[in-house]
């Protein structure tokens, strides 16, 4: 089992490494961070552009500049914005926030998903089953935009009506200028992140419950639950202890590839309700052809989804003795 | 209620119902020749092509058609409606802010824009996009697909590192990067459905490559290989042909992503942009008026829900189709 | 639809009383496409320590009417009839009651070793956890059974394969689990459907081998559904013949080898290649296939493939009825006519090699020749 991780870990790198070039000739491609220096009128004289380039870096060659940046990021230094920032507090800080709808939120939508997806495969073909089918082929067509400001715009007010008090915000991770309580801080963590992670989840949720459906739909028609049952095990006992053990597995391996789509989505969700997270942060970013900036979301981004994969080839092996060993 | 009575041998003894010659055997027994007609009771259903059978079956999927249908009406309608329509999307009439009524089936935003005339462009915009996707990925997506899971080895490893590298960059961070990149080019339609075709080919790829790995082993492959066949003759004639259900299927689930992803990007301010419009857009600017005027926000929302959805009841549709032994919900 | 008479146990048997006692079973299946009548009227009962050979071709019931038995059909399935077990009718008793009688006092085999076996599991924690469903004892001690039952069915290293998981084990080894498992708690039934059919003959002899050796030692009556004829006759007391969903032919094993009486039992003897065929031997193959379950047309279901058939075999359906010795008994109009040793090919065609198309291949010279101008003429 340590050496299934270990070689795991081993192959993880050089995925990683290719990304960051990958990552690196993208953003030098695109878009110039001189851009408006160079557009500005009146022209501004070639000199400047070339005593500016080369502070940036920008007249050393390609591979140069790669592995002049890499050296860097792989001490910490990810530079500074176009504005001076620094990136690597300011990316950690964004992390955070973001983070914490992303988990949730996946956590969110795998119980939810696993709940209906084995609801619906146990009672096929009945009320339940027909309910949860739509509400995942709703959702999985629903933009997540649409969603969260449709939970921000009507949700919101409604719900906090109801409780008589603002519980549930709809701007930002938390209140400014929180104080107070580790419980009064929590509870402001959780009225902020309520409708954005519902949003969040509620896609993924979708997508998920209909493959865990088709799974569990497999794994009760195969011969061992049959045997299962013919050595005269309770109902739920089958259900639970084979059914559902063996059903669990592949979902394993759908979740860590939408781990990127999630992240997307959250992009799209903080902009809805105005989280200065990540998804701000990339925005900011594109908008000002910012190079080190990006380089270091995209590369954070990177390194976040190949170790969640990561998490989740260890979680399946963990699940499934038969590939312990490969 | 059975006759158990044997009837004495010799009685009847020339007669077998089908007038067919009868003999005995050497200890006695009357027998006859068993034609091969008779014993085909069971095919009471007349043999049909492969293709038929796939449309039989599509078509009893009723979701399934009913959403073709309304899929295709929209499609026809952004496409041509958008001429028809009186109004231009750019047009500003007189009425803003308006709540729907005859005249503005759809309303009209603040500055005076006919809803109906956005909705129907950024409809066309997000079908164009989704459908040119859709062909580009697919296309490439079934090739490279096919050279990994025929030629397996390097090539398999190379190309499917490649798409994994591919699948740990977030789709809207690519898209951001990539479709920002030159002023101009940026909110052109036919750019951002490249720059999204670049991304989708990779899901494609991993599914024709496993339907070439598991079909390549197959005996009819060996058997044409036998025979001589070039490995491009197997490729196309043989094994892509048998893979066409999943590439089908695929191929609408890449229509539906693309609509929302390209509405997606173009509601944070990096897709289309004005003047040109998309319903990822409008439903941006339609947020802000939720409360006081919801048929901005709604009437964009519900319209990419709905190409959406037809799209993967569609797509369901023909997955059952392709393959009947797949459980479903019979909706 | 007719009812069987089922065969007066012999003289020398009385005193024992059946331990399973299966009467007019009947099981159907909605369909879109219709119902489908899978099981028409089985019955047969079964003695301590005997074995009980269920012969027929797919799609003739067999399976079903073992999972009928165990319960095991799907809610959408409807039965009727009786499975008496220990005086009670188990098909009358809910899902909870029949839970408890099966893995204990009925036990079940299935075909395909493969993937019979939970792959997430240890073989010894499924064997544990199938003796800790019916007994309560510690899990230590259940698992010492559990080795102990995998070192009875002939698993070398017992204690140390008992924690190794399916993927490990091959084929053979993994059905003489299952068996171990059928045996954890001494049943008085054990149903083995085909499970040799998914294994290599040598394999197979292993496996058989097993089963007699449990037989030996828990006096079991056992139910041994197989397509493969060979299988029966080596070790089955008693043979029940299947077709189209009802029982043709039931008798002890050497009546129904050397004396069948109903043109399905003879046609599929002859089918077999023998290894004591006297001279040259020509096979048997019986033409057609067998009928839809769903329009099963009148009369004897076998009509249409039988050369022995006449009008009204077309319309009267010949029920079970005594043609040699009270245990004997057949489904078949005429089965007089097949008493005193008629030969399969005598009734049946016999299959032919093409000789015709042989002797022009000869005519052609070569192989390769005839190979090639083929190809000339293709091109």
């Amino acid at each position: 089992m340590l050496s299934f991780i270990v070689r795991r870990l081993l192959i993880a790198v050089p995925v990683v490494v290719a990304s960051s070039v990958l990552v690196f000739i993208l953003v030098a491609n695109s878009g110039d961070p001189l851009a408006d220096l160079k557009g500005r009128q009146p022209p501004v004289p070639q000199q400047v552009i070339e005593a500016r380039e080369k502070l940036i870096g920008l007249d050393k060659p390609l591979p140069q500049r790669y592995w002049n940046w890499l050296t860097n990021f792989l001490q910490g230094d990810m530079g500074v914005t176009i504005r001076g920032q620094e990136v690597q507090p300011l990316l950690w800080q964004r992390m955070q926030i973001t983070l914490r709808m992303v988990v949730l939120a996946s956590i969110v939508a795998i119980v939810l998903a696993i709940g209906a997806g084995v609801l619906s495969a146990v009672k096929q073909y009945t009320v339940t089953d027909y309910t949860f089918t739509f509400a995942g082929f709703l959702f999985l067509s629903m933009p997540v935009f649409w969603l969260a400001a449709l939970l921000k715009e009507y949700g919101a007010i409604r719900l906090n009506k109801v409780f008589g008090q603002q519980v549930i915000y709809t701007v930002g991770p938390e209140s400014p200028n929180l104080a107070g309580s580790f419980g009064h801080r929590l509870a402001d963590y959780a009225g902020h992140l309520v409708l954005p992670t519902i949003a969040l989840a509620m896609i993924s949720f979708a997508a998920w419950s209909r493959y865990q459906r088709a799974t569990m739909l497999d794994v009760l028609g195969s011969d061992y639950i049959r045997l299962a049952r013919a050595k005269g095990l309770s109902r739920s006992r089958v259900m639970v202890r084979h059914a559902l053990r063996n059903a669990l597995i592949p979902l394993v391996t759908v979740v860590a590839i939408d781990t990127a789509a999630i992240f997307g989505g959250a992009v799209v969700t903080e902009r809805v309700f105005a989280w200065q997270g990540m998804g701000s942060l990339l925005v900011q970013g594109v908008e000002t052809n910012d190079p080190n900036l990006l380089l270091a979301w995209l590369m954070v981004t990177s390194v976040l989804v190949v170790l969640f994969n990561l998490i989740a080839d260890v979680l399946y092996a963990v699940l499934d003795p038969r590939i312990r060993y490969g | 209620m059975a006759d158990t009575r044997v009837p004495p041998p010799g009685a009847g003894a020339d007669e077998a119902g089908d007038g067919q010659e009868l003999r005995r055997t050497e200890h006695g027994v009357q027998v006859h020749e068993v034609a091969s007609t008779t014993t085909e009771r069971e095919f009471t259903v007349e043999a049909r092509t492969q293709r038929q059978l796939i449309m039989r079956r599509f078509l009893s999927h009723k979701l399934a058609v009913g959403s073709l249908v309304v899929f295709l009406l929209v499609v026809v309608a952004s496409l041509i409606g958008g001429r028809l329509w009186k109004y231009g999307y750019a047009d500003i009439t007189d009425e803003f802010s308006s709540p729907p009524s005859l005249e503005h089936p759809m309303g009209t935003d603040s500055i005076g824009h006919d809803s109906m005339a956005q909705i129907l462009r950024g409809a066309q915009k997000s079908v164009q996009v989704a459908l040119m996707v859709a062909l580009l990925a697919t296309t490439f997506g079934t090739l490279i697909g096919a050279l990994a899971g025929y030629y397996r080895g390097w090539t398999d490893s190379a190309l499917m590192r490649f798409t994994d590298l591919v699948l740990t960059i977030p789709a809207i961070a690519l898209l951001a990067v990539l479709a920002a990149n030159v002023a101009e080019k940026a909110g052109n339609w036919f750019f951002i459905g490249l720059v999204l075709a670049a991304l989708q080919w990779t899901y494609i790829a991993r599914v024709v490559r496993g339907q070439f790995l598991s079909l390549r082993e197959k005996e009819f492959v060996e058997a044409a290989r036998a025979l001589g066949a070039s490995d491009a003759r197997i490729m196309f004639r043989h094994l892509l042909p048998n893979a066409t259900g999943s590439i089908i299927v695929n191929a609408t689930i890449t229509v539906a992503v693309a609509i929302l992803l390209e509405t997606a990007l173009s509601y944070i301010g990096l897709g289309i942009r004005p003047p040109d419009t998309s319903l990822g857009l409008l439903v941006s600017t339609g947020q802000q008026a939720a409360t006081t005027r919801p048929w901005l926000f709604w009437f964009p929302g519900i319209f990419i829900i709905v190409i959406a959805l037809t799209v993967n009841f569609i797509g369901d549709g023909l997955r059952d189709a392709f393959d009947p032994t797949q459980t479903r919900v019979r909706a | 639809m007719a009812t069987n008479t089922l065969p007066e146990q012999p003289a020398a048997e009385t005193g024992s009383h059946a331990v399973l006692e299966v009467k007019d079973l009947t099981v159907e299946f909605p369909t879109d496409d219709g119902v489908v009548h899978a099981v028409r009227g089985v019955s047969f009962s079964l003695e301590p320590g005997q074995v009980l050979g269920i012969v027929g071709e797919s799609g003739s019931g067999k399976s079903v009417t073992s999972l009928a038995i165990m319960g095991l059909l799907p809610r959408s399935a409807r039965i009727h009839g009786e499975v008496n077990f220990q005086g009670r009718n188990l098909l009358r008793l809910p899902d909870k009651e029949q839970a408890k009688v099966r893995g204990k006092q009925i036990a079940m085999i299935f075909q395909d070793p493969m993937t019979s076996l939970n792959p997430v599991y240890s073989v010894g924690w499924q064997l544990q956890e199938a003796i800790l469903a019916h007994q309560d004892i510690g899990k230590d001690k259940a698992w010492a059974r559990a080795v102990e039952l995998l070192d009875l069915v002939g698993i070398p290293n017992a204690a140390d394969r008992a924690k190794n998981y399916p993927h490990e084990f091959s084929g053979g080894m993994r059905q003489r689990a299952v068996i171990a498992m059928a045996m954890t708690n001494d049943p008085d039934v054990i149903i083995a459907d085909e499970p040799t059919t998914a294994l290599d003959v040598t394999v197979q002899a292993q496996v058989l081998d097993t089963l007699e050796r449990v037989q030996e030692n828990t006096s079991a009556g056992i139910v041994l559904i197989t397509h493969d004829l060979g299988v029966v006759a080596g070790m089955a007391d008693r043979v029940l013949v299947m077709y189209a969903g009802k029982p043709v032919e039931i008798g002890d094993t050497d009546s129904i080898y050397y004396d069948p009486r109903m043109p399905y039992t003879l046609g599929l003897l002859g089918s077999l290649p023998r290894l004591d065929a006297k001279g040259a031997e020509q096979l048997t193959p019986i033409r057609g296939a067998p009928p839809s379950l769903i329009n099963l047309p009148p009369g004897c279901p076998f009509s249409p493939r039988c050369p022995m058939s006449r009008p009204n075999c077309d319309s009267d359906e010949p029920a079970l009825r005594p043609v040699a010795g009270v245990d004997h008994v057949a489904a078949c109009h005429y089965a007089e006519e097949l008493a005193g040793d008629v030969a399969a090919a005598e009734v049946f065609e016999t299959a032919e090699a093409d000789v015709q198309a042989l002797e022009e291949l000869d005519h052609l010279g070569t192989l390769d020749q005839a190979e090639a101008e083929q190809a000339e003429e293709r091109a």
